[in-house]
């Protein structure tokens, strides 16, 4: 199963206490009483907190006067949306045709095997989190991987690790696993 | 003519290729060198195969760098900037002299991606300088009614560009012949195709031409307002939209009176996509902005009735919408003089997988796979075996190699079982396995799937469950009968096209790869050498010389050896990803 969603059954309590909802308000003001407001509502509390959490649902729900019910319904429809804590860096591995042709199971295995995490998980330092999607639209040069706004070209397994690694390196100054 | 041009390619693919850094290191020596010339930015050129590419237009002429890294524009710059003296061997595109890549180019007839690469897609004057918005400003100055502009569209014959195949002008004419006051244009930039990028070029590279043909079918079916949908995982599309939209409403080409025309007031806005391939379907669309699941509706009433917000809809894809400010500027029989007798005009295609020339063509319909697959592809990879190409994504076929004569028209692709599609043609080999494919659809189909239609929904996991257990070594000998069965079924119930066409390429690579199905189930083989359950991988004592190449490439540790001493491949370990076999160079890794 390649293309998966980040997984939504997770052991880690969503903390509450660092999210400033107050963050909100300029977004809420502006989509208001727009037609249709329901998913870019959601899609900027995510751009925010980089994903969805319970009391953000909660606090559009009071002053937009859009049913929970409703909110949940689309949040778990749309691929896009998080409902859990997300780590760092969102690693994206491209499955889609082309990507697949050119072994991108490949990428996604080793990435496992570095992270020590499956695929749509994060890792317990919530450095990473990986993700398989369905086409990044850089075909030709299969297979592909995105970490943030950057993207990474005809990988191999070991170039992805050595991605990893470079990050970690960066992040922790030292690329060895925890 | 002006000082020296350097014009780097920033689309998304020139970006994974590393143009950025390209760019920053011509920028650094510019102005550490003091060199005179002005550089500029532009986006995706089509010749993915090549990035990084970098254009030099100097006064003999232009020049197109290719696989530009910056070993070779430090290089570039020495020779041909500061000594004018191009270097011949890495150019991919002149006017000057042919190159390794002109096949490439010549087979190709630039109508929707005549733009993209020429121009810095961030400006509206460069679009303008290019003949933009001379389209609709020749509707405006010689007062050409909406109706002569639907005549038009027909006449040219334009067939929708994302895989309908309907024809525009009588889409157009539809949506116009409704009296309502409030109607809408949508563009479908959803994209959704694994393997399609077509529309992604045309967004990042030219985004005027996109909104010039929403101007235009606004004012033939007097629309008030406009909506482009497009995915999120498209950032660069959507920021270029953004900055061309800004653009266009400073001049006074989006709001009120727009052009001079009185009482044609149209603006346009953007919706990012949420993540959800059913969204690629029109009534899961407007579901979509309306702020709900992406649920299809049932049609009739079809939107040109009934669409967004219950009022008529003309929604058209990115593509098709990107050829009508050319037909209204060169006439309808211009554009009519390609293609075949029912499918006029060019189309653009995403050529990838297993191909040497991988990127966007864009052909006249009417031309043979062969031909797009060897002329301009240049052929398989590695020279290997050329097995098949899949059209039309999820929803299209596999078309073998003894059919690769059938030319591509919308009537010809959907004879032999598959569909046009959007664009994406992916090309396979010999190492490709044909029931893998369909499994891999079928995965994406049923995750996709919307859930409304009780046989889209549970017979889509029904067939996935099949193909899986087949590629695991564990068919029985009725799957086969019972994937037809399924297939049959899910098509004759489903609402819409993602259930109506989920089971293309399963029965597709039945009807074709029949003896591979067959080989798996019967004598649990996989012929392409492909499905892990069915493969294992060994080092050849006799043939291996320790050159410990397989075991530096092994992402996993599962090979070990001395050096100059025969390598060993732990079974336990070994994740059969391929890359040791594709790696020895002394056929000394045997796959069976």
């Amino acid at each position: 199963m390649r293309i998966k969603r980040i997984s939504i059954k997770d052991n880690r309590d969503e903390n509450t206490e660092n999210i400033d909802l107050s963050l909100m308000d300029s977004f809420i003001q502006e989509y208001k009483f727009k037609k249709g407001n329901l998913i870019p509502l959601l899609q900027h509390t995510q751009e925010l907190y980089g994903f969805i959490p319970r009391t953000a649902f909660l606090k559009l729900e009071k002053e937009t006067n859009l049913k929970l019910s409703d909110m949940y319904g689309v949040a778990s429809f749309y691929a896009q949306f998080r409902l859990k804590p997300v780590g760092k860096n969102i690693i994206k591995v491209c499955h889609g045709t082309a990507c697949h042709v050119q072994n991108a199971t490949e990428i996604t295995d080793a990435l496992e095997e570095e992270l020590m995490v499956k695929d749509g998980e994060t890792t317990k330092d919530s450095l990473f989190t990986l993700e398989s999607v369905a086409c990044l639209g850089c075909c030709s040069l299969a297979p592909v991987m995105m970490i943030g706004d950057n993207t990474y070209a005809k990988l191999t397994g070991k170039m992805a690790k050595d991605v990893i690694r470079n990050i970690r390196e960066k992040e922790l100054g030292t690329p060895c696993k925890n | 003519m002006g000082k020296t041009k350097v014009i780097v390619g920033l689309g998304s693919c020139g970006l994974a290729a590393g143009a950025g850094k390209v760019y920053e290191a011509i920028k650094k020596a510019q102005i550490d060198e003091n060199l005179d010339f002005v550089l500029k930015k532009t986006s995706c050129i089509g010749m993915c195969f090549r990035e990084p590419l970098v254009e030099i237009i100097d006064k003999t002429g232009s020049y197109t760098y290719g696989e530009v890294d910056e070993k070779r524009i430090a290089e570039i710059l020495e020779k041909h900037i500061k000594n004018d003296s191009p270097i011949r061997e890495y150019v991919v595109k002149t006017d000057l002299f042919e190159t390794k890549d002109q096949a490439y180019l010549d087979g190709q007839v630039k109508i929707v991606l005549r733009n993209c690469g020429n121009i810095d897609p961030e400006s509206i004057e460069e679009y303008e300088a290019k003949l933009g918005y001379k389209a609709i400003k020749k509707i405006a100055k010689e007062k050409i009614s909406s109706t002569d502009v639907i005549q038009t569209v027909l006449d040219s014959g334009i067939r929708g560009r994302g895989g309908g195949g309907f024809p525009t002008g009588l889409k157009w004419r539809f949506a116009n012949n409704n009296k309502a006051k409030v109607k809408y244009i949508i563009c479908n930039a959803d994209e959704g195709d694994p393997g399609a990028f077509m529309d992604r070029s045309v967004l990042e590279g030219d985004p005027h031409s996109v909104l010039e043909g929403m101007i235009i079918a606004a004012y033939a079916i007097e629309a008030c307002d406009g909506w482009i949908y497009c995915r999120a995982e498209y950032p660069l599309a959507i920021k270029r939209l953004n900055i061309a939209i800004e653009k266009a409403r400073e001049k006074g080409y989006l709001g009120k009176n727009v052009f001079g025309i009185k009482g044609f007031d149209f603006d346009i806005h953007i919706k990012e996509g949420a993540g959800a391939f059913v969204c690629g379907e029109e009534t899961a669309l407007m579901a979509s902005i309306e702020g709900e699941r992406g649920m299809p509706r049932k049609r009739p009433p079809f939107p040109a009735e009934s669409g967004l917000w219950k009022s008529p809809t003309n929604i058209n894809n990115v593509e098709t919408f990107a050829n009508i400010p050319w037909i209204i500027l060169n006439g309808a029989k211009e554009y009519a003089k390609y293609g075949t007798t029912k499918s006029k005009g060019t189309k653009v295609f995403a050529l990838t997988g297993k191909i040497k020339n991988g990127g966007l063509v864009e052909v006249p319909m009417g031309i043979t796979i062969r031909d797009i697959v060897f002329n301009l592809g240049g052929g398989i990879q590695n020279d290997k075996k050329f097995k098949a190409v899949q059209l039309g994504g999820p929803s299209g076929g596999c078309i073998p190699e003894y059919l690769a004569d059938t030319i591509v028209d919308y009537d010809s692709v959907t004879s032999t079982g598959a569909i046009m599609g959007s664009g994406g043609m992916v090309v396979m080999d010999e190492t490709t396995c044909m029931v893998d494919m369909a499994r891999f659809f079928l995965d994406f189909t049923k995750k996709e799937s919307c859930g409304k239609c009780t046989f889209c929904r549970i017979g889509t996991q029904r067939m996935l469950e099949i193909l899986t257990r087949i590629t695991d070594g564990k068919g029985k000998d009725d799957d086969i009968e019972k994937l037809i069965d399924l297939s049959n079924q899910i098509k004759d119930s489903s609402l819409c096209g993602l259930g109506q066409t989920a089971p293309n390429p399963v029965l597709t690579t039945i009807k074709y790869f029949k003896d591979e199905y067959e080989a798996h189930i019967k004598d649990k083989k996989c012929p392409a050498k492909k499905c892990k359950p069915l493969i294992k991988y060994s080092i050849v004592t006799e043939n291996c010389t320790g050159c410990m190449v397989c075991k530096k490439v092994c992402a996993v540790g599962a090979i070990s050896g001395e050096k100059k001493m025969p390598h060993l491949i732990d079974q336990a370990l070994c994740t059969k990803c391929g890359s040791c076999y594709a790696k020895c160079k002394f056929n000394a890794i045997t796959v069976n």
